[in-house]
């Protein structure tokens, strides 16, 4: 692509006239780019399949949408290029320091810091959402579908914190943290349908035995690194799901188990008659209770897994994840049995994963195979990496964007008016979410919050740039 | 060769016989020698000799082919350190390596470099994770220890001004200290240097050497250095081992080596004439 020639840097005349744009070079480019857009349009757009009146399929040219994006992408080309020209015409005119090297400029820019608010904010805001929802809503009722949505924002920011582990600190990447959630959910529908046991009993033990198959997953597959690693963890997520479908008599099978008994308060069932909560309490009974119930439970876990993770990161055996992730031959060579460091971070996490698996199946009060597949894997790994590996904040706000983002496109039915009657921003769900990530790995590609803040501190507490932070690999 | 140095009689490090093959390559062949307790050893030899590999013997990345590695303490307690898994030969035989391409955490700060670096006695002290996460007193102690001792290197290699800069940030000759620093905070009884004086102005050179005696009189550790600078070797080594092809060919004091025939050869090659006189010299 011909740029227009930047003028050589003369610093001494900051005066002197910027490069003439290259017109005819722009205009190529975006024709180019029209061309391709074309090319594309063809076989994905120009023509809908319909059914006719005789219920044959016939095709329906569209030519006119074709040439209507076509020249849209060759605008926006066009618009991009004079933009980047001028810009790249002003840069060479008075370079800034920062353009010499990449490494000099190691400080985080301001995007990149979080700032001192967000996070009491967050927690504010967390901490009274019911509240916020019920006065919004204007009823107790109504507000129903916000709460429900808060309890799913934040069971993904609780799996995004313990995948955080894995992935953020040790550097592993587990494609298959699902089997987790699973063996969680799995342990609590088993144990309260067949012994009757309660919630309280079941979610630490849920969250052993979800530790315990980390445990047996890390032992063979923790000396493995890299792609291998995240294949074999991919493999051992869809072997859950299969074990699940296929051993009917254990798990109920593709059926899954149902009427898992419902969470209580620490006892106190929340039922209309006058044992239950809201008679106990002398309050009108509402099914809210319990949804705002469960909604400060999963707050209450989420909260846990957050400060048990800033508490190992300043212990020696956080530092060890991290370096693991920095340099692994070091770590060796500096005493540090590698092994049981990473089976200690790959268990940790996996007993997150259980915690959030049990809550998932007293909330659902159903689970089949069917809700963990690989998607949700790659939805909390995406969690992971859009927040910034290792930063717990960015991981929390990723999971708000990418969880309730998805569901805001609910409440677009407006722009219907504007593209017609038949159009449903839900249908573009994953269009969106495509380009939201191929625009973050642009922008940010080292996720929302990439600088890491140090475990300890000798005299002042100094951001680290994420160009010096590794992802580990393996 | 020579007058041994007095120092070999009660050796840190005895390496038997040791081979290591890669395929049909012989990296390193039948190698024997012996690292004085208090002295510094140093390993030359021409690129490609099988320095680094030997390195790689000793401190666990590999395992030879054949031989045996001896390693002691000064009470008496013996460790073959080619049947230890990799991590032990510094857990337990207490053997420290810094790399030849520096391997620093680059995205922790150089105190936490030096934290890392006292891993096993911070986890002993934090009973193993559950007494540091309820947060023990004892396990702050501990801690306050292990940054005291930070501390004390980075005072020592002049960088304690730097100490919560992340270490991928440091300039060269820095990141090469800082690495010495970490290596020693594992409380080593052989610290294996390798190529440390690389990629340094003369000035740092010169401090290096000074770092490298003070470790060696101060400490009860012992230095294992590789080297191609000779002026540092020359200066600090009390014994050096010259190696070639992976053979041993010369092992001796810095003076001896410095007029031996067949480390010139090896270094310099010879004169076609001399070449069977040499031959003759060398044994071949």
């Amino acid at each position: 692509m011909a740029t227009p020639a930047p003028a050589p840097a003369i610093a001494a005349a900051p005066a002197a006239a910027r490069p003439p744009l290259d017109v005819a070079g722009i205009v190529r480019d975006a024709a180019l780019f029209a061309l391709v857009t074309f090319g594309l349009c063809v076989p994905i757009i120009a023509f809908r399949t319909d059914l006719s009146e005789t219920s044959a399929l016939g095709l329906k040219p569209r030519w006119g949408l074709v040439a209507i994006l076509c020249g849209l992408v060759f605008l926006g080309r066009l618009a991009q290029r004079a933009v980047v020209a001028n810009r790249d015409a002003r840069r060479a005119l008075t370079p800034a320091p920062r353009q010499a090297t990449e490494a000099v400029d190691a400080t985080p820019n301001a995007g990149q810091r979080v700032s001192g608010l967000a996070l009491p904010l967050f927690l504010g805001v967390a901490a009274t959402f019911p509240l916020l929802a019920v006065l919004g809503t204007g009823g107790l009722g109504e507000s129903r579908y916000w709460v429900d949505l808060g309890i799913l924002i934040l069971t993904y920011v609780m799996l995004g914190w313990g995948l955080n582990i894995v992935v953020g600190l040790a550097g592993l990447l587990d494609l298959g943290y699902v089997a987790f959630y699973a063996v969680g959910a799995y342990s609590y529908a088993l144990l309260s349908t067949t012994l009757g046991w309660s919630f309280w009993v079941c979610l630490p033990l849920a969250g052993l035995f979800a530790g315990l198959w980390g445990m047996i997953l890390g032992f063979p597959v923790l000396r493995l690194r890299g792609d291998y690693l995240a294949i074999v963890t991919l493999a051992f997520g869809e072997i859950i799901r299969l074990v699940l479908i296929n051993w009917q008599d254990f798990s109920g099978g593709g059926a899954g188990i149902s009427s898992i008994p419902r969470a209580t308060f620490f006892g106190i069932p929340f039922t209309a008659d006058e044992d239950g909560f809201a008679a106990r309490l002398g309050l009108p009974f509402s099914p809210m209770h319990r949804v705002i119930f469960l909604y400060y439970l999963i707050l209450a876990l989420a909260l846990v897994t957050n400060l048990v993770t800033l508490r190992l990161r300043r212990l020696p055996i956080g530092r060890a994840w991290e370096a693991l992730r920095e340099d692994e031959i070091a770590c060796r060579s500096l005493g540090i049995n590698t092994t049981n460091t990473k089976l200690t971070a790959f268990a940790l996490g996996a007993m997150f994963g259980g915690f959030a698996g049990s809550f998932f199946a007293v909330r659902q009060g159903f689970v089949s195979p069917e809700s963990f597949n690989f998607l949700e894997s790659a939805i909390i790994l995406a969690i992971v990496v859009l927040g910034g590996m290792g930063s717990q904040i960015g991981v929390a706000i990723a999971a708000v964007a990418m969880v309730g983002g998805p569901e805001m496109l609910r409440n677009l039915g407006f722009l219907s008016a504007v593209f017609g009657e038949g159009f449903d921003p839900n249908e573009y769900r994953l269009l969106l979410f495509g380009l939201a990530m191929v625009l973050m790995m642009i922008w940010r590609p080292r996720g929302l919050i990439s600088e890491r803040s140090p475990s300890l501190v000798l005299k002042e507490r100094k951001r680290i740039s994420g160009s010096f932070v590794k992802e580990g690999h393996g | 060769m020579g007058a041994p140095s007095p120092r070999l009689d009660d050796p840190v490090l005895t390496v038997d016989h040791v081979t290591m093959r890669f395929g049909g390559l012989v990296a390193v062949n039948d190698l024997t020698f012996r690292a004085g307790r208090g002295d510094i050893t140093a390993l030359i030899g021409p690129n490609g000799a099988g320095k680094t590999t030997v390195f790689n013997c000793i401190t666990g990345f590999y395992k030879p082919t054949e031989g045996m590695m001896t390693l002691r303490h000064r009470d008496g307690a013996e460790f073959l350190l080619e049947r230890l898994p990799g991590y032990a030969v510094n857990r337990r035989a207490r053997v420290a390596r810094t790399f030849q391409n520096i391997r620093l955490f680059t995205g922790m700060t150089v105190l936490e470099n030096l934290l890392v670096a006292q891993h096993n006695p911070m986890m002993r002290a934090s009973g193993y994770t559950l007494a540091g996460l309820v947060g023990l007193p004892a396990y702050r102690r501990a801690e306050k220890a292990a940054i005291d001792k930070a501390v004390e290197w980075l005072t020592r290699i002049h960088l304690i001004h730097r100490a919560d800069d992340p270490a991928g940030d440091l300039p060269y000759g820095d990141q090469r200290r800082l690495e010495i620093a970490r290596a020693m905070c594992t409380d080593p009884v052989l610290l294996c240097l390798d190529e440390p004086a690389a990629g340094l102005n003369p000035r740092e050179s010169l401090a290096l050497n000074d770092l490298l005696r003070a470790i060696r009189d101060d400490h009860d550790t012992s230095v294992l250095l590789i080297e191609h600078d000779m002026s540092v070797v020359m200066e600090i080594s009390d014994h050096v081992v010259v190696l070639d092809y992976g053979t041993k060919i010369a092992d001796g004091t810095p003076a001896e080596i410095q007029s031996d025939q067949s480390v010139i050869a090896a270094y310099l090659g010879v004169e076609d004439e001399e070449v069977e006189t040499v031959e003759a010299e060398v044994g071949v």
